[in-house]
């Protein structure tokens, strides 16, 4: 099992508070690994919020090729945190050269192309990269989007952000998502490590997903550039979430119908009966199986949480006005917001989504048997 | 044998019979119940001369011979009349004192039973015991890393989909913008296959029939049956119990006029049509009903005249080309009910069953495929083609579904398998090894009828005479005589208690796998075989 922790907050956080939550919970993973995906960004990259920042680990000789590639296309470096490594690195750490957050300017030709055509292009980018960095071992590549960093590494969480410094005051974000990550079904390598990136859209999960080979067929066969990668069975879950909201354009509430559909009686009796069963049918082979507990964040900001059908893993939702906060288990939300309202901690069951919106006022709580909302 | 019996190429001595009856004199009354049961007449009363040599201690009394006569039982040899093994003797003798027994050594009836230039043909199956399919095992067993799931105690929803099924984005679309849909049938994954109204008796059909709707009614469990090439009795074409029938049309397009005209009385729409090109025991041959068999009723329901034998043609004779054979016959089927009936072709396994599918694939109103493999079962059909025509199912539907992985089409076109799931009674077993190799579904027949019915058949050529009509169980005869022995409530619950006990041995086998809300079509990471080439053939793990 791992550990998850998500946070959003109206004021800029250090995403220490992420990683002390989660070792609280270190009872619950084996400090194997570490992954943080920040956004909504504070410090230095608040009047940045436009610019794609490209986050990874890159050895030297990567860091030139990483350049040559960039400067071909045309992106100019507006802004760049750089991570200093300690000489001293601590056990179970592999050595690395740099640790890159860099904000780029997009090329001059990118000026005025629609929405639609930058998410693809900027895509594209990422991929590439990530290729490239396959071919001779010399970059790994996590996320290339605009007010997004994503940070990832082999190690115990808390040793892992004390070595990088974490802590340092550029790095603040209102939403940090974080996950503690205990590797079962396949080798450690970070693009294993949750959160899992897709444009704009993240998320990680606690559980097993059983049915992971024949929903990576299935996303693999749909013809998107970007359903690659799947060396966790994780990953899937977020490109599911894309795939519903991007291919299918429903919306949020529609992802639960997509990866654990209601039974044959409970479709019969709901109020869009018709489109749920269109769903569960061709949607067939995107049913996830095992437990499973899933935490992400949307392109606006907001974070959410379901469960597996079954509710076989951990999950609870709770905080105050301006301040929320998602955790595997209490004592996580206890160490992050510890002045809530304990008494309207919520652990979302077996039919729930709930989101906590960009305004940060309300957990919202949608049941699947609810009436889904019409069509954007 | 008598001296002056004259000796022909084809006089068979007991010892050259596939099966020889042993028969105990101590123990037998002459009841006379075997030779009147036994379906071939292999056995018939016996006259038997016994010679005793009387011995004396007297020296003045030589020894001295006393001959008598007994009765008995005596196998014939020719043979029309040989043994086939049924042990329909062994049923009704009340001592127990009559048992055929299978010869040590290979016969050499086989060389002799083709008299008049007439190959053998019969009825059952393949005859070679043991499958691939029995050497498939579970191996990803959720441990620590995953509280596996329950069997007993968490939800499961076993169904799956018959029904061509749209892309998402297209389905949503058509949904949206109010086009056609193809109809989509969610049903068990378990299909009683095409058994004719003609090759089962009325009593079997009638007990299949009954078991099915039970199972639908009053146990919510959508299993279908087929009807195989033979028409559907007028009654059940106008009830409400259609909806549970997938009715087949074959070359023969036996019965279909009485279908055809009763289209404007149907109270529901069939579950689905099933166009059959082929048959996994006899690839290449058209379905065959021989003369016995074919009565006043079965006449009557395939519109044909009684008394001769029904071969239908070995490919459908309209049409000549895969375009046109398939293309044309799906829309007009389709349109016959108005589309809201899937329509999907059955052929038999074969090396060019991907070529069938490819143009599946582009025909967006055909709504799957059902591939027979060379373990299927037939009620005739010629001993060559069920002994040695035909193609394994497993390495077919492995193809056939990455094929459809490749052009992301796995959820479109479901693939159903058929021929020997279940041949040496793991059915559920058996079901989800083609499951997971990318199967949607099963279809099964003798071993239903084994299960359900008290089928004889074995792969060691035991009985296998359901082409002569004389079946020992009443299962596949047209004499009601014969098949009077079947009681159609009983064989309804057993085929009850088939299903059920199939379900929850289904559930034990996914459950471990952490699947339980969809059925676990193409999960072939759940598999291993300990045979280095088939696992690489099927792509699957080698496991020893």
């Amino acid at each position: 099992m791992c550990r998850l922790f998500a946070i959003t907050s109206q004021d800029p956080l250090s995403p220490m508070v992420a990683i002390e939550a989660l070792d609280v919970m270190r009872e619950g993973h084996d400090g194997s690994g570490v992954g943080l995906f920040l956004r909504d960004l504070g410090g230095p990259f608040e009047e940045i919020k436009d610019a794609p920042i490209l986050s990874g680990i890159f050895t030297d000789a990567g860091l030139k090729r990483l350049d040559a590639f960039m400067m071909d296309i045309g992106f100019m470096t507006k802004y760049k945190l750089s991570i200093k490594v300690p000489k001293a690195v601590p056990p179970g750490v592999p050595r690395r050269d740099v640790y890159l957050i860099r904000a780029y300017e997009y090329p001059e030709e990118w000026d005025g192309l629609p929405a639609a055509e930058l998410q693809r292009r900027l895509l594209q980018v990422r991929l590439q990269l990530r290729h490239m960095g396959e071919e001779k071992r010399d970059m790994i590549v996590f996320s290339f989007w605009p007010d997004v960093i994503m940070i990832k590494e082999i190690g115990d969480p808390l040793t892992v952000a004390r070595y990088l410094r974490l802590e340092r005051k550029e790095l603040r974000a209102r939403v940090i998502m974080a996950q503690g990550r205990q590797n079962t079904n396949y080798a450690i390598n970070l693009y294993a490590c949750h959160p899992f990136f897709i444009q704009g859209l993240a998320s990680m999960t606690n559980g097993e997903n059983t049915a992971f080979v024949p929903i990576r067929e299935f996303l693999a066969s749909r013809g998107f550039d970007g359903y690659i990668g799947y060396q966790s069975d994780s990953e899937v879950f977020t490109h599911i979430l894309h795939y519903t909201l991007h291919s299918l354009k429903l919306g949020l509430e529609a992802y639960k119908h997509v990866i654990t559909p209601l039974n044959d009686a409970a479709i019969a009796a709901h109020p869009d009966a018709v489109l749920l069963r269109h769903l569960k049918h061709s949607c067939r082979p995107l049913i996830i199986d095992g437990p499973n507990c899933v935490i992400g964040c949307l392109l606006d900001h907001s974070l959410f949480m379901v469960q597996d059908r079954k509710k076989l893993r951990p999950g609870v939702v709770g905080g105050r006005p301006g301040r929320f906060a998602f955790s595997s288990e209490i004592c996580g939300l206890d160490a992050a917001i510890p002045d809530r309202d304990k008494a309207r901690d919520f652990q979302p069951m077996h039919l729930d989504t709930v989101i906590i919106g960009p305004d940060r006022q309300e957990i919202r709580t949608c049941s699947q048997t609810d009436p889904l909302p019409p069509a954007p | 044998m008598l001296a002056d019996r004259p000796i022909t190429p084809s006089t068979l001595s007991l010892k050259d019979l596939p099966w020889q009856i042993v028969w105990d004199r101590e123990k037998c009354t002459l009841c006379g119940r075997c030779t009147a049961v036994c379906p071939v007449q292999a056995i018939e009363l016996g006259v038997f001369r016994k010679r005793s040599v009387v011995p004396s201690l007297d020296p003045q009394r030589p020894p001295a011979n006393s001959f008598a006569t007994y009765y008995g039982i005596r196998q014939k040899t020719d043979p029309a009349c040989r043994c086939v093994g049924c042990a329909t003797c062994t049923l009704v003798c009340p001592n127990d004192a009559i048992l055929p027994v299978h010869s040590d050594e290979a016969d050499k009836l086989r060389f002799h039973i083709n008299a008049g230039g007439q190959p053998r043909n019969r009825g059952g199956r393949r005859n070679v015991p043991g499958s691939i399919l029995d050497r498939i095992k579970f191996t990803r067993i959720s441990m620590l890393t995953d509280p596996a799931l329950d069997a007993g105690r968490h939800e499961f929803e076993l169904r799956t989909l018959l029904g061509r099924v749209l892309p998402p984005e297209k389905n949503l679309q058509f949904l949206r913008e109010n086009g056609w849909i193809p109809p989509v049938r969610e049903i068990y994954p378990l299909i009683i296959g095409g058994m004719s109204f003609g090759a089962l008796s009325p009593n079997m059909w009638e007990a299949l029939q009954l078991g099915v709707a039970y199972l639908n009614e009053e146990l919510g469990i959508p299993v279908r049956i087929c009807t195989g090439e033979g028409g559907c009795p007028p009654r059940l074409l106008r009830s409400r119990f259609l909806k549970y029938v997938i009715l087949q049309i074959a070359s023969g397009y036996f019965g279909w006029d009485e279908i055809i005209h009763a289209i404007p009385e149907m109270k529901e729409d069939p579950c689905a049509i099933e166009i059959k090109y082929g048959q996994g025991a006899k690839p290449g041959d058209g379905g065959l009903l021989m003369w016995y068999k074919v009565n006043r009723l079965i006449a009557a329901i395939r519109g044909v005249p009684a008394g001769v034998s029904l071969p239908s043609p070995p490919t459908h004779q309209t049409q000549y080309s895969i375009e046109e054979s398939v293309a044309k016959m799906i829309l007009s089927m389709s349109m016959a009910w108005g589309f809201r009936v899937p329509v999907y072709p059955k052929i038999s396994g074969t090396s060019t069953a991907m070529a069938v599918l490819n143009n599946l694939t582009r025909n967006p109103y055909a709504a799957g495929l059902a591939i027979d493999g060379e373990d299927g079962g037939t009620g005739a059909a010629y001993n060559v083609s069920m002994d040695h025509m035909g193609h394994p199912i497993a390495s077919n539907i492995r193809d056939g579904y990455k094929t459809l992985v490749e052009l992301g089409q796995q959820n479109e076109i479901p693939l159903f398998a058929g021929g020997g799931i279940g041949k040496s009674g793991n059915l559920a077993a058996n079901a989800a090894a083609l499951i997971m190799l990318g199967a949607s579904g099963v279809q099964v027949g003798k071993s239903i009828m084994q299960a359900a019915a008290g089928c004889v058949g074995s792969e060691s050529d035991r009985c296998n005479i359901c082409n002569i009509g004389q079946c020992p169980k009443g299962i596949t005869s047209q004499d009601p005589r014969l098949y009077r022995r079947l009681d159609v409530d009983a064989v309804a619950q057993r085929l009850v208690d088939t299903v059920l006990s199939f379900d929850t041995e289904l559930k034990k086998i996914v459950a471990p796998l952490g699947r339980s809300t969809s059925l676990p079509i193409g999960m072939a990471d759940a598999i291993g075989i300990d045979d280095a080439h088939a696992a690489g053939r099927l792509d699957i793990r080698f496991v020893v």
